[in-house]
């Protein structure tokens, strides 16, 4: 069900953990729907130097936190900041249809770390055009 | 990863053929293939072994072997079951009880119903998901037909009081199912001391082949056919006889139904081992269903603060197979709706694992998953966003 690239981010999670002194922390997603992924930022002169996660959920969760962290990382804020869903399911050589929300939760923590930064910098947050992400089930029945 | 064998500790989903069961089908496939319905003597060998093997389904339950039809599995007994009675008795009444934990194979059969007309009550279940008694006979009105109640629940592995709700609905003179797919092999079954009258099971779940089960209907039932088409079975189920299937559920049944006692006792000390080294070992882990009364090869726990599907990845890993009610899993909407009718909040619910041990599990199957599952367990609470805030909000 899932790519050899899934599994490998998901068995050794890149990344995992948390940075105290973080200058962006994002969370998204509710322990409901079974996902929350949590995005730490250490962020020095518009890029992101550090970055660290905690994700509860599924396998894709894990491996997609992972994975976004990995392409975040090294990056100015602006890049971060348009780094898609997409992107990061392709970068995992795609996802199960069921499991393209845990894309959507990366990206959408990602977003809220990075508007956290800009807010703690005094900073107009940018536009977040993810909406629903406490919310975002579109499972098909069994 | 250092070991890759097969640790299989998932029973409640299918088990494997025994050798046995299998080397009396053979036969039924190669040579005597005759159909059974045929008049020629060749024919009539194939018959003979299904009304053997039909005695044999009898005899396990304490049913007369005219009380049994072969259907193609757990399911199509559950639809035939209700679907035939709701339909058969329409003129009494369109009322049917059921619990809110029982296999989908019977709760989307009383959908399809309430769509058509009929009025069903779901039983709520207390913690332990166990039905009360007097709510059932509460439930009851002048219009119930049915009762539909499972034996054995396939996900927590609490077993209902069957032979007092057989009672109620006898008193009341409304008839009773029981879902036994899970009981059947696992727990003594007496239809008649019971006072049951239909009871589905599966073959796939006793060690006997996939495809084949059976629909004890108590003489004198009526009913309405599901399956309709030739005379087969006493014109009630048509379709040409799964020969080997019928053959190999009959000796799968009788084999586990013979020294169920001593069979029960020694899965059941292997599930006290490897719960109790989970309790131990694992802290902030819940045991789901009765904590007595419940299948001797069933463990359900939720561990906090995960998710079940990356836990069932993990052991995957490691060669264990098990199961999830987390709805990560299934691709559905909400965890499982067993978990959440005992009063699981979902999260919990998400973190939910079950094992289930049966013939193929040994000692050092038991060492083994105490010694990786609290590591990976350990491993998945260290990514958990949930267990960073409760450690830092102080360990209570
Ligand atoms: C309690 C219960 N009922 C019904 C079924 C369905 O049986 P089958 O898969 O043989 O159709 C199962 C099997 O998963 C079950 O556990």
């Amino acid at each position: 069900m899932y790519s050899d690239k899934v599994m490998d981010h998901f068995m050794n999670p890149r990344n995992v953990g948390e940075i105290v002194d973080a200058n962006g922390v994002g969370e998204v997603g509710n322990a409901k729907c079974g996902d929350i992924m949590k995005i730490y930022l250490e962020v020095e002169d518009n890029i992101i130097k550090d970055v660290k996660f905690k994700t509860f959920g599924c396998g894709a969760a894990i491996a997609s936190s992972s994975m976004a962290t990995e392409l975040i990382k090294g990056k100015t804020l602006e890049e971060a900041w348009n780094l898609t869903n997409k992107a990061v399911a392709e970068a995992l050589d795609g996802l199960p249809p069921v499991k393209m929300h845990c894309s959507v939760l990366a990206e959408g923590a990602i977003h809220k770390a990075i508007n956290d930064y800009r807010i703690r910098m005094g900073l107009e947050p940018w536009e977040d055009n993810i909406t629903d992400l406490d919310d975002h089930h579109h499972h098909n029945n069994e | 990863m250092e070991q890759k064998r097969l640790i299989y500790m998932d029973h409640a989903a299918t088990t494997y053929t025994k050798p046995e069961v299998v080397e009396t089908m053979m036969p039924f496939f190669t040579e005597q293939f005759g159909n059974a319905s045929s008049v020629y003597t060749f024919g009539r060998k194939s018959k003979a072994a299904v009304e053997t093997a039909r005695e044999q389904v009898a005899k396990a339950i304490g049913a007369k072997s005219d009380e049994i039809y072969f259907v193609n599995g757990g399911s199509e007994a559950d639809n035939w079951a209700i679907k035939g009675i709701a339909w058969a008795h329409r003129d009494k009444g369109n009322h049917i009880i059921t619990t809110k934990i029982e296999h989908h194979a019977v709760l989307h059969v009383c959908e399809y119903l309430e769509n058509n007309g009929f009025e069903v009550t779901y039983l709520s279940v207390d913690e332990n998901g166990l039905i009360d008694l007097d709510e059932l006979k509460r439930a009851i009105t002048d219009k119930t037909i049915l009762i539909t109640i499972m034996f054995a629940n396939n996900e927590i592995g609490t077993i209902q009081p069957i032979a007092e709700i057989g009672k109620i609905a006898r008193e009341r003179g409304i008839i009773f199912h029981t879902d036994a797919v899970q009981a059947v092999g696992n727990v003594a079954i007496d239809v008649e001391k019971m006072n049951i009258d239909l009871l589905s099971l599966a073959g796939h779940k006793f060690y006997g082949p996939k495809g084949i089960g059976a629909l004890y209907i108590r003489k004198g039932i009526k009913i309405e056919n599901l399956i309709h088409g030739g005379g087969q079975e006493r014109r009630r189920r048509a379709g040409t006889e799964n020969l080997p299937g019928i053959v190999g559920l009959g000796k799968a049944i009788e084999m586990a139904t013979e020294n169920l006692e001593e069979h029960n006792e020694k899965i059941r000390k292997m599930r006290d081992r490897l719960l109790n080294g989970i309790m131990e070992k694992i802290p902030y882990t819940k045991l789901n269903g009765h904590p007595e009364k419940r299948l001797p090869g069933n463990i359900n726990v939720s561990f906090k603060f995960i998710e079940g599907e990356s836990l069932l990845l993990m052991l995957d890993q490691l060669g264990i197979c098990a199961s999830t009610g987390s709805a990560c899993s299934s691709g559905s909407l909400d965890p499982s709706h067993v978990l959440l009718a005992i009063g699981l909040p979902h999260e919990i619910a998400h973190g939910s694992l079950r094992l289930s041990l049966g013939d193929l599990t040994t000692e050092e199957d038991i060492d083994y998953v105490l010694e990786v599952l609290p590591k990976i367990v350990q491993r998945l609470r260290e990514m958990s966003p949930l267990y960073e805030d409760f450690i830092k909000k102080g360990e209570n």
